[in-house]
């Protein structure tokens, strides 16, 4: 968890995967053994189609650091073309964060195939070493006014 | 409970049930009655206990309170309600994933700097710091951003109103450190998210020196008016809206026919039923050459919602609310449907996607201000 310490600042980051390809791709960088940077969450989710603006708002505004989702590769969707929508809600999500005054490069979208365990290692490293030298997130130090409610339907 | 029952005047109810049989979602056909939920407050049952009996599904339009012979703030009950519900940790499940919620809790929090003026365009004169009048944008740039898919122009209203600012010899003030009212946190309850929104809001309007704020929100114009009023110091500005401000300077604009028009108008809930701004946007409308203003059979205080004010409810009767009041536009004849609210302006267009009767509905949406500034052109250009 994250000290005063700015050099041993971890970030906290969160990764939305695809079921069939980058969640896939890093069940493959772990029974590769390949070492990579572990301070992320990851949700799966069926598709990337499904990651709507709500989802990665939501993180943001919860404290999350930087924000990746993943999915499959352009034309290898399971779902023929749900990863076209992704970069349709993708292309949203990020007008609306840069808009909020969010860097943009905490935000991240990148297709991981379920063969990629190396890639998704390089992306996690790579993407890690750039919320680092960001810095914590503005809305990450403090917890965001809205306390966890309860949804009264999910 | 006690305290709210008789702040809004629940005990007076005398059981007639005007409110269930003039309440919009009942005539739609939800299960849904506002004179229970009066009557529950009335012997002191908690929220909690209304929350499964629809204490989202409210469109808090105020029709019921308009025709309570007893003036029962059935709209101030739901509010206090939400409240005391989110206190116990109860939320409506919100529309679009609670997408913009998130962005209002966002804004709340601060400590990033918007980008939220991108939109301006360079023949529009506006200083971000000094000026007679404060322009509060709302939120239209991110409804822009966030509703792609079915082709919302709420920006256009706002642009419009700048340039009739501009028309009028006003260089508003345009501040990229606005954020959000805290409307639809305060609706559904997050009474601490919107107390840090109002507190930002009126400490940045007090300090610029403006003499008046003028917004094209009906929504940003109830919440200044009535929600900030604890937290307004007394030399505030006066609070308007475009159509107020408007309406009686039309004559110094100058405007010129630019072509015959058809104009239907519909009232926001907010605008009407809540502040009372009913002739405003109507003798603005009437006073552009050319517009021809035709109203249709529910209007004024009977006008029916756009059925999505809060971002809290969006349902099957929702729509059909929506699918009605369209096609009660489309029957007027007019070619425009002009509005003084943004969400009208989003939830009837979302309405007008329905692949199946899409064609039957449609009907071209603007806002008011974008038909006044309109004739401005004519004059430019002669």
């Amino acid at each position: 968890m994250a000290t005063k310490d700015k050099n041993s600042w971890d970030p906290e980051i969160v990764v939305f995967a695809c079921n069939w390809c980058s969640y896939a791709g890093a069940d493959t960088a772990g029974v590769s053994r390949i070492q990579h940077q572990p301070h992320f969450r990851m949700i799966r989710v069926m598709c990337s189609g499904r990651i709507q603006p709500a989802f990665v708002l939501r993180a943001f505004e919860r404290g999350a650091d930087g924000v990746l989702v993943s999915g499959c590769h352009i034309g290898e969707c399971h779902y023929i073309f749900g990863n076209e929508r992704a970069i349709e809600q993708f292309e949203k999500t990020m007008s609306i964060v840069k808009m909020l005054g969010i860097e943009e490069q905490r935000l991240r979208l990148e297709w991981i195939s379920s063969a990629e365990g190396a890639r998704f290692a390089e992306v996690i490293n790579e993407f890690t070493e750039q919320i680092r030298e960001l810095g914590p997130s503005p809305f990450g130090r403090k917890r965001s006014p809205a306390k966890a409610g309860k949804g009264v339907a999910g | 409970m006690q305290q709210l029952a008789a702040r809004t005047n629940a005990w007076a109810c005398y059981d007639c049930g005007k409110c269930t049989s003039t309440c919009p979602i009942v005539r739609a056909g939800a299960t849904y009655s506002p004179r229970r939920h009066v009557l529950a407050a009335n012997l002191g049952e908690p929220a909690s206990s209304i929350v499964h009996d629809g204490l989202y599904v409210c469109l808090t339009c105020r029709q019921c309170d308009a025709r309570c012979p007893v003036e029962v703030d059935y709209t101030g009950l739901i509010l206090g309600l939400r409240q005391s519900a989110y206190d116990e940790t109860t939320q409506p499940e919100c529309p679009h994933g609670g997408a913009l919620q998130s962005t209002m809790r966002l804004m709340a929090n601060g400590g990033t700097q918007q980008d939220r003026l991108g939109w301006l365009k360079e023949d529009l004169q506006t200083d971000p710091k000094k000026g007679r009048v404060f322009y509060w944008t709302g939120c239209t740039m991110y409804y822009d951003a966030f509703f792609t898919d079915f082709d919302v122009h709420t920006l256009d209203g706002t642009r419009a109103a700048i340039k009739l600012l501009n028309a009028l010899g006003e260089t508003p003030i345009v501040s990229p450190e606005e954020r959000c009212c805290g409307h639809d946190l305060l609706w559904i309850g997050d009474r601490k998210g919107f107390e840090s929104l109002a507190k930002h809001n009126v400490d940045l309007v007090a300090k610029s020196g403006a003499e008046v704020l003028v917004t094209s929100c009906a929504e940003c114009l109830r919440t200044w008016r009535i929600d900030y009023q604890p937290l307004i110091p007394d030399d505030f500005p006066e609070i308007l809206h475009i159509s107020e401000f408007l309406a009686d300077q039309t004559e110094k604009l100058d405007l010129s026919e630019n072509k015959q028009t058809r104009a239907t108008y519909q009232d926001p809930c907010r605008l009407g039923r809540h502040l009372g701004v009913y002739d405003q946007p109507r003798e603005l409308l009437e006073a552009v050459p050319g517009v021809e203003l035709v109203e249709m059979p529910r209007s004024g205080v009977r006008a029916i919602c756009c059925a999505g004010s809060t971002w809290s409810n969006c349902d099957r009767f929702a729509k059909k609310i929506q699918v009605e009041r369209l096609r009660e536009a489309r029957d007027t004849g007019a070619d425009v449907l002009v509005t003084a609210c943004p969400k009208c302006q989003i939830h009837l267009k979302c309405a007008m996607n329905d692949p199946n009767i899409g064609e039957e509905i449609s009907i071209e949406m603007r806002d008011a201000a974008e038909l006044v500034a309109e004739a401005l052109d004519k004059r430019d250009s002669k």
